[in-house]
Parts: structure tokens; sequence; C-alpha cells
């Protein structure tokens, strides 16, 4: 059995490291020896960098609405904050752009969110210039708790909205910031609730019903979010609802959103009068 | 889950489900079929035939029939390299009662003049299920070494079976069986824990009262 509770994540981390309990535990679920865990895992930290070294500004996805926009923001004339935050923004852009534009990058937890996750990681690594080692124990650390929100909840937009996309990705996303920057497993898992309880009730309403628009900018909330979560958790500022708690809240929100706001492109922004343009233009193509 | 289903795969984008789960069939179907494939007639359901172009579902499963993986950088351009390779691919639609809405029925021919047809189901994450292999039911991932026989109906085959796998040193995973009424044809799907040999493959096929063998080998490429 994977960790169905943060409660039990934490109990496994009493006497050792938060991500190196994960990585035990699966690796005696899987019978594979560490290294052979390790070593994969490190191939998807590395695909992860590849990826966003990878973006090309003038790509541009099948329907034409996403591509460029992360060079955009890199190459602001007047940024308001810049540095850090800025690549930030434009890491996570990056890989959104990049799975629009099929690309190769990767699912973390899903393709949709898969620009959480780097774009909170690689400007940590080039600012604090930790080792590509540490960077993959921080994928541990967000795997544990991703495997808790995929065993309570849901990780599937279709299932639980975007909550469970890139929510669950942004609360993944502050605790391995948590972990890479020194903070308790307890600071990791008030980062994630927190993060999740931000994002709690997001819809998931994909234009077209292609991952696009609002997908591609919706990294950007989400990486942002973890961000500012791990900051506070680091601070010592903690979730008054418990991460589970948060967790099974999410999961009950899911099951009350409708259809049409599950991944179905029928409603929210993908039932406005411009979305359904888009996607009238789109059908003419359609198969 | 383990924890690489929730971190990973690497693929292609832009959808687990759309793009990485319909290479995954097309890879699928490459193997069930046991050759390269010539011909490939791909039918389209739900929300497969809704947003499956602007989601590259028409390419991904291209590029499965192709025998690429759905991390293989080519797979946006494999509508070319199937033509350049010979392999003619066409595209339409279908509804299928009851079907989960990510679901294709792809029609293919080998080199030998072989067919197969396989109707397969994208759930999330990459993962996917295999529904019908020509007229037969069934329900599996292709995770496993799958075994699909035809026999008659007859008692003792089952057993007889069984007792060949185990000879070869292949432990059964599961095993559901089908018959289409007493005394007449029947089927056993088998995964197992261990590859099966080409030599237990012939021995199967000369059983008598097995009809026919499919074998689908997740890792072997055609
Ligand atoms: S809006 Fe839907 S498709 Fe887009 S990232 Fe969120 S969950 Fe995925």
């Amino acid at each position: 059995m994977s960790f169905n509770s943060v409660e039990s994540l934490l109990d496994a981390s009493r006497d050792l490291p938060l991500w190196r309990a994960v990585l035990e535990h699966d690796c005696q679920e899987e019978g594979i020896p560490p290294e052979q865990s390790l070593s994969r895992m490190d191939a998807l930290w590395q695909a992860m960098k590849s990826a966003v070294a990878d973006y090309d500004p003038a790509r541009h996805s099948a329907s034409g609405l996403v591509g460029g926009a992360a060079a955009r923001v890199e190459s602001s004339p007047h940024p308001i904050v810049g540095g850090f935050v800025t690549q930030v923004i434009a890491a996570a852009m990056k890989t959104g752009e990049c799975n629009a534009c099929m690309r190769r990058i990767v699912a973390a937890p899903t393709a949709g969110a898969s620009g959480v996750l780097p774009g909170v990681l690689l400007p940590y690594q080039s600012q604090y210039h930790t080792s590509d080692q540490e960077m993959v124990h921080a994928l541990y650390a967000a795997a544990g708790f991703g495997q808790v929100i995929a065993a309570r909840a849901s990780i599937s937009g279709a299932e639980g909205g975007c909550q469970a996309e890139v929510g669950s990705a942004s609360g993944m996303a502050a605790a391995a910031l948590v972990s890479l920057h020194g903070g308790t497993p307890e600071q990791m898992a008030h980062a994630c609730a927190m993060a999740l309880k931000n994002l709690l009730g997001l819809v998931c309403d994909p234009v077209a019903g292609l991952v696009e628009v609002p997908c591609v900018k919706r990294n950007v909330a989400g990486a942002m979010n973890a961000l500012a979560c791990a900051e506070m958790a680091l601070a010592g500022v903690e979730s008054a609802i418990p991460c589970d708690e948060v967790i099974d809240a999410m999961r009950s929100v899911g099951a009350l959103l409708p259809d049409s706001l599950r991944e179905t492109g029928r409603g929210g922004l993908a039932a406005t009068p411009t979305a359904l343009r888009a996607a009238q233009r789109l059908r003419g193509g359609a198969l | 889950m383990n924890i690489f289903d929730i971190m990973g795969p690497v693929m292609v984008g832009p959808s687990s489900s759309h793009t990485a789960g319909a290479a995954r069939i097309g890879r699928l179907t490459r193997a069930l079929l046991g050759e390269v494939p010539v011909r490939a007639e791909i039918l389209l359901h739900g929300s497969f035939s809704a947003t499956g172009r602007g989601h590259g579902t028409d390419r991904a499963l291209a590029a499965g029939l192709l025998g690429m993986t759905a991390d293989d950088p080519r797979l946006p351009q494999s509508l070319v390299l199937a033509r350049e390779v010979g392999l003619e691919v066409t595209f339409g639609s279908v509804t299928l009662p009851h079907a989960h809405p990510n679901t294709a029925v792809l029609t293919v021919t080998g080199l030998s003049g072989r067919t197969v047809t396989v109707t397969a189901a994208s759930l999330g994450g990459g993962r996917v299920q295999v529904t019908r292999v020509d007229d037969l039911e069934v329900s599996f991932s292709g995770d496993l070494p799958t075994l699909l026989l035809r026999n008659r109906d007859r008692p003792g085959i089952v057993a007889e079976a069984a007792h060949l796998l185990s000879a070869h040193g292949v432990n059964i995973a599961t095993l559901h069986l089908r018959r289409e009424g007493r005394g007449g044809l029947a089927a056993m799907v088998i995964e197992s824990d261990q590859p099966i040999p080409e030599e237990l493959l012939q021995a199967l096929n000369t059983t008598d009262g097995i009809v026919s063998v499919r074998y689908l080998d997740p890792e072997g490429g055609v």
C-alpha cells in the first residue's frame, strides 16, 4: 500500500528524511533496489530541465491559441518583480507551452499541470546552486504528498476539476520547496495543505477541450501559489486545517462539481462566446 | 499507485489520456498483430473523436502503430513517417454504446495479410485498457504478457493450457474464461508474470482443441 494519509507519511519520517521514507517505502512495494528508483527519478528531473531548455517561442499549438508567451515575460521591458519570481513565471509557462505544442514534458502529476513543479524547482536550483541529487530528493517529497492526494482524492481533472491537477501539483511543489529549503516534514504538510486550500474549487474548463487555455497560465498560478505557501510554512505559519482533512475536502468538492466543469469543455471559460467561436473554428478541421 | 504513477511519465504533450494513452493503444495493437502493419483503419469514439485532432490523438495512435512510445520526439511527425514506411492510415468517427469516452477501434493489416481489430480505452495518466480483440470481449491493460487463446469447449482444456504454462516456468497472474455456448468455442485470456517463450507458443498452437493463439508481449518490439 502506498501512503494514504499525510499522518502516516509524517510517522514514517520520524527517524529519516521524508524523501527517504517515500523512496524506501516505494522500493519495498515494487521490489526494486533504491538505486534503480533514484536513477528513474533522476531521468524525470533531467527531462524537466530539457523541456524548459528546449523551449522555442516561435512554436504554436494546434489551435494557435498558445505560444511565445514565456519569452514575452522574460523580456518584459518593465517588470514589477523580476528576478527569481519572473523566472518562476517563465519556467512554468515554458513547460506548459511545450506541452501544448506537442514537445516532450514530464506529467507531474498530469500533462496539463506539468509546468508547476519545474516552474519552482528550476529557478530554485539556479538561485541556490543545489545539486541535481538534492533536486531529485525533493521530487520524492513531492511524490509522497502526491500519492496521498491520489489515494484520498484525485489527480485527474475529469474526476476532480483543476484543483485536482494544478491544485495537486501546487501542493506537491510547495512540499518540495520546503524540503529543499531545510524545513521539517510538518512544515511540508502545512505548505501542501495551504497550497491545496488556496486552489480549492478550481474548475476544469479547457477551451475547445484542449490542454491550452486556461491550462498554461494556471500552471503559473500553481507555481506562484506553491512559492508563497512554502515561504509561509518555512516562516512557521500553519494551516488551521490539517493536510489530510484538506485533501478530503478537495475530494468532496470535486464530487460536487458538475460534469460541465470536469474536463468536458462545456462549462466555465469553455462556454464563453470567444471560446465557443474558437471551438467552432477548430471543428472545421476536426477528425 | 506507485510514485512513478504520480511523477511521470516523460511524454510528448499535450494530454496524458489523449496523447500518451493513444500512443500506447497504437503500440499494443501492433504487438497484438505481431508483425509490421501496412494498413490501419482507425475509428475514434467520444472525446477522442471530438477533440482528438487538437490533442494529436491521431498522430499518437499512428506513432504507436509504428512502434513508438509516448515519449518519442518523432511522435508529432508520425503521419508523415507512416507514409514513408508504407503504412496507410485512415481515420473516422464511430459511436459505441456504453464505451469509455476515450475509446478507439483499430483494424490493422500486417505485411503477411494477417489482420486484427482492437478496441481500447485510454483511462487517464497514460494507462489503457483493451476491451475487445476481434470478436472477443476482453479486459486487460497490456502491462503484463497476455495470451489470448481460442479453444474448443471441452473438458480438461484449461488444465492442459495451465499445465503447459507451468511446465515452462510461467506463472499465471490472471485467467479469464469465456464461452459462446456449451460445447462450442471458448476463449481464455491469460496474463502472466513472465514472458511467454517461443516454444511455449508453438506448444499451445499445436495443442488439440486450441484453435488460435495471440500473444501480447509488452516489452517486445516487432
Ligand atoms: S483546466 Fe483542466 S485540462 Fe487544463 S490543466 Fe486544469 S485540469 Fe488540466
